[in-house]
């Protein structure tokens, strides 16, 4: 945020911090590993705040969990900001030295009252109240979420929703205190910090507004950097759509699975003229390919490379297997391609790469492989040698004077989401993953695991009871855009007129087909979180050998 | 929280017992009608502060519908908010706790060391021929061996659960045959019977003084016998004072461990860390022990009082009395005495007047004899399972929720009236240089006179079997069991070894909680190894490898020798044993572990068990 795309905060002060928000994420079963840390924080004595539609495993671990209705965030965020200025908690000498727009902000959430949240959230407004007076009143407090805020169509006003609470309270740029989206796998970071992002150079250099850093990548590569953002995915789709992109080459991921309305996903990479598909599974986007590059695993059968985890921390890879068949590091690959497409770049190591890297990008420069070895990963920033790596960001914020551009406030208006609720589709269905499934099930389904139930449509209890439905009962389920079947399941964590499904078992039941493309204009990711269902009975009709799914196959 | 245990939900009369216990819930999420409070709920840090409710929220479930359901513990670990899977890790900790559906009314019989020296093996076989294996349902009635009731003074015992509206629970002492065929056709039980020791009424006696001369369940008649004398006394010398007359007193922990008990106090007491707690060890569960039941029913008051003067010394606010679940007339005794000493400002809020406030809460332990090992206990009443924890840290440290907590034996609480009382320095001189004060000793087998007797330290095994009668004529003695199963055997011709701390460890041997066991020619020694080396292997809390895979060893070789097919000679298998039990002491967390070979290796050396060849 403000600039560079990571978390501010380390594990460590997540451990040490006294108030903890977990906001649209269920940590627990999504981010496992992250979740240790923040039992950490709570064995130590913090309070956790889980804000989510379901009373999810991590709500359960919750002092307080507020179960607002989906889609509902913004509106919940500009409440808390209200309460918290009209109670006096705002931390006026922060707001005054480091910020910019608090006139604007405070102007824009002034009709939300606490009475005009609980109305459109669902929550209880005293429950509003009871959090906004905690996270202003905490000396340390750190804000984390994931998809439940992000894969919405307000999705960037979501985040600054949130960024603006922590500059009203000042909790940001401090240790323990911060804010931190996290990173589902173990190199999504890493990904972004290398430039995989259509508007950034590697080092969140921006490719259209930094002159320099595109000279300096010009120079080094020999060529001109094109001042021009690319897409993103959906815009690529978008593209194939319209017809204008025409050839695709696909590293590592399934997207003839993973995109939301997936009957027009499939059509638009059904036409495309040239499909190249590098990856080290035969995912059902490698079975719709012309060319299959099978290339090695890279935390295991690869030579070296880097990944970067949710604390910006850059670690070293190690090779421990040699990879099956024909596979080949994507290092090679990419080489060979280019050597084949008319540009000789020889066969570089990954340390020759990198030391490139940090040649360009000075967040990366003091990284150098002994240092990544010798102190066990390091955060980023880490502009030299002798710079130990950054705890967390934006401590620039409370030197005196703060160093670099003060962080702006954003007025962010609460729209609902797209796919309206009516009395045809009465239902809010809401998509997420399983701890013990992921993503597509390309990876996790080769592995049998006794929590993995198949995918379900769960239902809250009073639901199945207005449905006439048991658990394992086949449904309907319709929305918009089409319909599919499943079986039911009863979740106690849900209230009536709220459902959810994973997108784990696309080859058994494809979720994706119910849900809307419809996108952030921004950020370009797609509301899988809000789709208007209509639930029905199949005839009382039951799933052969209820439960179990492909997933199960290998038992 | 969101794992189910095959989503069982609970049966109506298994939700009232829960929330008779617990009061109603108050929010959908743990189990009330979903009302108004669909989009919120707390809980976090204030539910899992409930955690402690766990183990009494299982007896009453149990109590009322005789076994733990899958439903029934669901709901339990919704309305604490507690994994099932954990709520089963705890529930199936507990040997009187049932996980399959139980007959209402249940008769444990004891076929530990002292009862089978009574006879219960021809009870268990009579049991077996006329009714069936354990565990047989007949007219609403089982029966289960047991181990150790701590009714020795008067085995055979046998103990009665009956589950329902109107739990019952009733120890039966000297049975026979016929009276336990007759419970389980539904006779209706015996009153209540406390023993009184044999010694009652005699001068001298300090910490028995009471028994059987004063009514337990009357506070003035306590008080008439010189109750809350002490208290009084105590208040006079002030917190410092009180805990300088234990440290001069120089009394060690009776509960087997025998640490000095002021040491204890003035580490507890200076500790910053607040609050401070009591902890009352009352699970007395050591084969052969029975001495702190004879006070916890003989003079329930005189534990108040002392509880409340060491957490006045210590700084407590709240105590705990652990008492083990197979002593309802104990149950009884406490929890009416309780009650009387409530009513009457000897607990709760500013006691005889003062500016010193403390409770106590009586927590009932449910068949797990590492319970009694000190940090077990913490455990137990936490709510998780009664698994004993590494030192350091210590209890004085942290102990009870992590707090500084001092943990006594029912006897060293008491022992602290006299001190008080009389001065440290007076009691000191009661017994030997090193072990001062009187000690109660729990006799029992082949003596005529079974009991628990007080008497200065440095009397002598002789001397107490003579204060009990002596052996019955045409007996001979075989050998002696001193401390229990974790305790150590002697010959005859030790008979004259002083009972002292100093003496006892000199010799090799261990004084334990007091146990003195006579075992004469007509008891088969290496069946008696048998069930110890079972009852280890049952009791060990499976937390430590040495002690979870040692007892089994132990018990494997011990049933080799029985039956005459060793692996190798029958010296190999000594070598065995003794290499076994040298790693459990060795690498052991806790006491069982570290003692769980120790009387049957003693039988061994000191007796010669299994010399002559493989069978006893």
């Amino acid at each position: 945020m403000f600039g560079a795309g990571g978390g501010t905060s380390s594990y460590r002060e997540v451990e040490e911090t006294d108030l903890l928000i977990l906001w649209g994420s269920n940590a627990r079963e999504t981010h496992p590993i992250f979740f240790h840390h923040v039992l950490k924080a709570v064995h130590r004595g913090a309070s956790l705040h889980v804000i989510d539609p379901r009373r999810t495993g991590s709500a359960q671990w919750a002092d307080t969990w507020l179960g607002l209705d989906v889609g509902t965030d913004i509106a919940l965020a500009n409440t808390i900001g209200r309460e918290i200025i009209q109670a006096g908690l705002a931390n006026e000498a922060f707001i005054k030295r480091a910020t910019t727009g608090f006139a604007e902000y405070r102007a824009s959430v002034e009709p939300w009252t606490l009475q005009e949240g609980e109305r459109v959230t669902g929550l209880p407004a005293r429950t509003i109240r009871e959090l906004a007076h905690a996270y202003a009143r905490a000396e340390r407090a750190i804000l984390c979420w994931t998809l439940g805020i992000t894969e919405h169509v307000t999705a960037v006003d979501n985040v600054l929703s949130l960024i603006n609470l922590a500059l009203l309270t000042g909790h940001v740029g401090r240790y323990g205190s911060g804010l931190n989206p996290l990173r589902g796998q173990n190199n999504v970071q890493g990904g972004g910090d290398m430039g995989a992002i259509p508007n950034k150079l590697p080092g969140f250099q921006d490719v259209q507004d930094d002159h320099t850093a595109r000279a300096r990548f010009g120079a080094a590569w020999g060529c001109t950097i094109p001042p021009q953002r690319g897409w993103h995915l959906t815009q690529m789709f978008e593209a194939m759509e319209r017809g204008e992109l025409r050839t695709l080459y696909v590293l590592g991921e399934n997207p003839a699975q993973s995109e939301a309305d997936s009957k027009k996903s499939l059509e638009s990479l059904e036409s495309l003229d040239f499909l190249v598909a590098q990856d080290i599974l035969m995912t059902k986007t490698c079975e719709m390919a012309d060319v299959v590059l099978p290339s090695s695993a890279s935390w295991c059968e690869a030579e070296g490379g880097t990944v970067t985890n949710s604390e910006r921390r850059v670690q070293r890879m190690h090779k421990a297997l040699d990879p099956p068949g024909l596979a080949r590091d994507d290092n090679w690959i990419i080489g060979e391609l280019a050597r084949r497409l008319g540009h000789d770049w020889g066969h570089p190591t990954v340390e020759e790469v990198w030391d490139e890297l940090r040649s360009l990008s000075p967040m990366h420069r003091g990284m150098s492989y002994p240092r990544l070895e010798e102190l066990g990963g390091i955060q980023w920033p880490c502009p030299s040698e002798d710079h130990p790596g950054s705890l967390f960001l934006h401590g620039r914020l409370w030197e005196e004077p703060i160093q670099g551009a003060p962080a702006p406030f954003s007025v962010t208006p609460w729209a609902p989401p797209i796919d309206e609720l009516n009395d045809e589709f009465p239902i809010r269905l809401t998509t997420g993953r399983r701890l013990d499934s992921y993503n597509t099930g390309v990876q996790s389904n080769l592995y049998s695991s006794p929590l993995r139930r198949g995918e379900t449509l769960d239902l809250s209890p009073e639901d199945a009871v207005t449905l006439d439905v048991e658990p394992g009962e086949l449904v309907q389920v319709s929305s918009r855009r089409g319909a599919i079947e499943a079986p039911v399941r009863i979740d106690p964590g849900l209230r009536s007129g709220l459902a959810f499904m994973t997108m784990h078992f696309p080859d058994d039941i494809d979720v994706n087909v119910l849900t809307t493309d419809a996108s952030d204009p921004k950020a370009g990711t797609a509301e899988f979180k809000a789709t208007a269902v209509r639930v029905e009975k199949v005839n009382g009709r039951r799933r052969e050998s209820a439960g179990v799914a492909s997933g199960e196959a290998g038992d | 929280m969101d794992v189910h245990l095959l989503d069982a939900e609970p049966a109506t009369a298994e939700r009232d017992a829960v929330d008779a216990f617990l009061g109603p819930p108050l929010s959908s999420w743990v189990g009330a009608d979903r009302v108004d409070d669909e989009h919120s709920a707390h809980g976090g840090h204030s539910a899992r502060a409930e955690r402690h409710q766990l183990l009494p929220t299982l007896h009453a479930l149990h109590e009322h519908v005789g076994w733990i359901s899958p439903g029934g513990l669901n709901y339990i670990a919704r309305r604490l908010t507690i994994p099932p899977a954990d709520v089963y890790g705890v529930a199936t900790f507990y040997g009187l706790f049932s996980l399959a559906p139980q007959a209402p009314r249940v008769l444990h019989v004891c076929d530990d060391i002292v009862c089978r020296c009574a006879g219960s093996e021809a009870l268990i076989a009579t049991l077996t021929e006329q009714i069936g294996p354990p565990g047989t349902e007949r007219d609403g009635s089982t029966w289960l061996p047991s181990p150790c009731l701590g009714q020795c003074d008067v085995a055979p015992a046998a103990l009665v659960i009956e589950s329902g509206e109107a739990p019952v629970a009733r120890e039966l002492t000297s049975v026979h045959s016929d009276g336990l065929l007759a419970v389980m056709a539904g006779a209706t039980l015996p009153p209540h019977r406390s023993a009184v020791p044999p010694q009652a009424g005699q001068p001298g006696l300090r910490l028995l003084r009471r028994i059987g001369m004063a009514d337990p369940e009357s506070l003035d008649d306590y008080r008439a016998h010189g109750g809350y004398a002490a208290l009084r006394r105590g208040f006079d010398l002030g917190p410092e004072g009180v805990i300088r007359e234990v440290l001069d007193s120089k009394l060690m922990g009776r509960g087997g461990a025998a640490f000095p008990t002021g040491r204890k106090w003035d580490a507890v007491a200076h500790q910053p860390r607040r609050p401070h707690y009591l902890v009352c060890n009352a699970d007395e569960s050591e084969p052969g022990t029975f001495k702190d039941r004879v006070i916890l029913e003989g003079d329930p008051f005189s534990l108040l009082e002392s509880m409340t003067i060491a957490a006045y010394a210590t700084g407590c606010e709240h105590g705990y009395i652990y008492l083990r679940g197979e002593y309802p007339l104990a149950q009884r005794r406490l929890e009416h005495a309780i009650e009387r000493a409530r009513e009457r400002g000897f607990l709760g809020e500013n006691i005889l007047s003062r500016d010193f406030s403390f409770d106590i809460e009586l927590r009932k332990g449910a068949g797990a004899y590492i319970c009694g090992e000190e940090t077990a206990v913490f455990g137990s009443i936490e709510g998780y399972r009664g698994e004993p924890r590494n030192k350091p840290p210590f209890p004085v440290q942290r102990g009870l929720f992590g707090q500084p907590t001092v943990v006594n034996n029912v006897e060293t609480l008491v022992n602290t009236l006299a001190i008080v009382l009389e001065g440290g320095a007076a009691f000191a001189s009661i017994g030997t240089e090193r072990s001062t004060g009187p000690k109660l000793f729990c006799v029992s087998g082949a003596v005529e006179h079974p009991g628990t007797y007080e008497v200065p330290f440095g009397a002598t095994v002789r001397e107490l079997l003579e204060l009990a009668g002596g052996l019955p004529a045409g007996s001979s003695l075989r050998a002696i069991l001193l401390g229990g199963a974790a305790g150590c055997f002697i010959a005859p011709k030790d008979l004259d070894l002083p009972l002292t701390f100093e003496d006892t460890r000199a010799s090799g041997a261990t004084l334990g909680s007091g146990v003195v066991v006579a075992i004469d020619q007509e008891v088969d020694l290496g069946g008696l190894l048998a069930i110890i080396a079972a009852f280890m292997r049952d009791e060990s809390c499976g937390q430590c490898v040495p002690c979870r895979v040692g007892t089994v060893r132990q018990e494997e070789a011990i049933a080799r020798l029985m039956s005459g097919r060793t692996r190798g000679t029958v010296q190999d298998e000594l070598a065995l044993i003794a290499e076994i039990g040298a790693a459990m002491r060795d690498a052991s967390i806790c006491g069982l572990g570290q003692t769980a070979s120790s009387a049957i290796e003693s039988a061994i050396t000191r007796l010669g068990v299994f010399k002559g060849g493989a069978v006893a």
